[in-house]
């Protein structure tokens, strides 16, 4: 087999273990990344919500916030590892077209 | 470490667009040069890998979480200007679609990840290997430390940005009008977290992905050297 094709295996190896990125930090009641809180967030720990954030922080309505199909976010750590997993597989095939596209463009034939 | 709309003023996000703009166009120019069609694959590998790596959310029990950027691996193997583009296009696909990382901040995360990560471990890297062969195991410890250093190199970057934000905007009555945290807060938390948990993980998987290829396929150690400047 060839080099190229084990690892895009091992890609897929990934996008099927990536429920692992939700699953442990449930487990470990880690909260979210610094500096990535919602915008609420902010009343309770420095008292008041920061005006600019607030305003731009709703700027862009991404079609699958934080990896979740859009009404799902109640419905339970498997629900929400099956939309990660689609997520991973939506994402990862764009970013791939992309990738292919403009190497096409750039790179050399030879 | 994606940063999302709102944390960085206007000010913050517009320079970093500004400075991008010829990082991209200059890692085009020299990756058109460079890049060899049967190179395309692992270009999308890389940016794949990245993309992935990003999603697997390390917790701190209790407290918050970080991720690997794969940023490293990605310029190992392809050099730090395509690896630029890889990774770009990786950030630029979480910002639009899944809204991780802002989009005023699109300029701010590719400058942190995709231009001071790629290219602090690539130097890092080639400067640890020296000469050594690219299947000997100096290669595998230069990936590790590489991996390292420049994920919280680029966690310190990111640290500056949002700890700058209370200096740079502030109302009359002396509330922040974006990210609250200064440098004081930023740059401890930030590069703590990193340095304890998240730079080990992009170290690990670095090094991993070197020592498989030493074994799998040597000649793709190979093609990442001499590509930069």
């Amino acid at each position: 087999m060839k080099t190229i094709t084990k690892l895009w295996i091992g890609i897929g190896i990934l996008i099927l273990l990536s429920p692992l990125g939700l699953i442990l930090p449930e487990y470990f009641k880690a909260g979210d990344a610094w500096g990535e809180w919602g915008a609420d967030a902010f009343k309770e720990m420095v008292g008041y919500i920061p005006q600019g954030l607030e305003k731009l922080s709703s700027l862009w309505k991404a079609p699958l916030p934080d990896y979740a199909f859009k009404g799902w976010e109640e419905k339970g750590l498997s629900s929400l590892s099956f939309s990660y997993i689609a997520s991973a597989i939506i994402g990862i095939l764009i970013t791939v077209c992309v990738v292919l596209l403009i190497g096409k463009f750039l790179s050399k034939k030879k | 470490m994606h940063i999302p709309d709102g944390y960085l003023g206007p000010a913050t996000s517009g320079v970093m667009y500004v400075v991008m703009l010829p990082i991209w166009a200059a890692a085009s120019k020299i990756v058109k040069k460079t890049l060899k069609a049967k190179q395309v694959p692992l270009l999308a590998i890389a940016a794949a890998f990245s993309f992935v790596i990003m999603m697997f959310n390390v917790p701190i029990p209790g407290g918050t979480t970080g991720h690997a950027v794969g940023a490293v691996l990605a310029a190992i193997l392809l050099g730090p200007w395509a690896a630029c583009i890889a990774v770009t296009v990786a950030l630029v696909v979480q910002a639009l679609l899944f809204g991780d990382g802002g989009i005023t901040a699109i300029g701010a995360n590719c400058f942190n990840m995709a231009f001071v990560e790629v290219f602090a471990g690539y130097y890092l890297y080639k400067i640890i290997s020296g000469s050594s062969s690219v299947i000997s195991g100096r290669r595998v410890i230069a990936g590790f430390i590489a991996g390292y250093i420049a994920l919280n190199i680029a966690a310190l970057s990111a640290a500056i940005m949002f700890g700058i934000q209370p200096i740079l905007h502030k109302t009359a009555s002396g509330q922040s009008l974006y990210c609250p945290y200064g440098l004081n807060v930023a740059i401890p938390t930030m590069l703590g977290e990193h340095m304890l948990i998240f730079g080990w993980v992009e170290a690990i998987i670095t090094a991993l992905v070197i020592k498989y290829l030493q074994k799998q396929d040597p000649s793709l150690l190979e093609a990442g050297e001499g590509v930069a400047l």
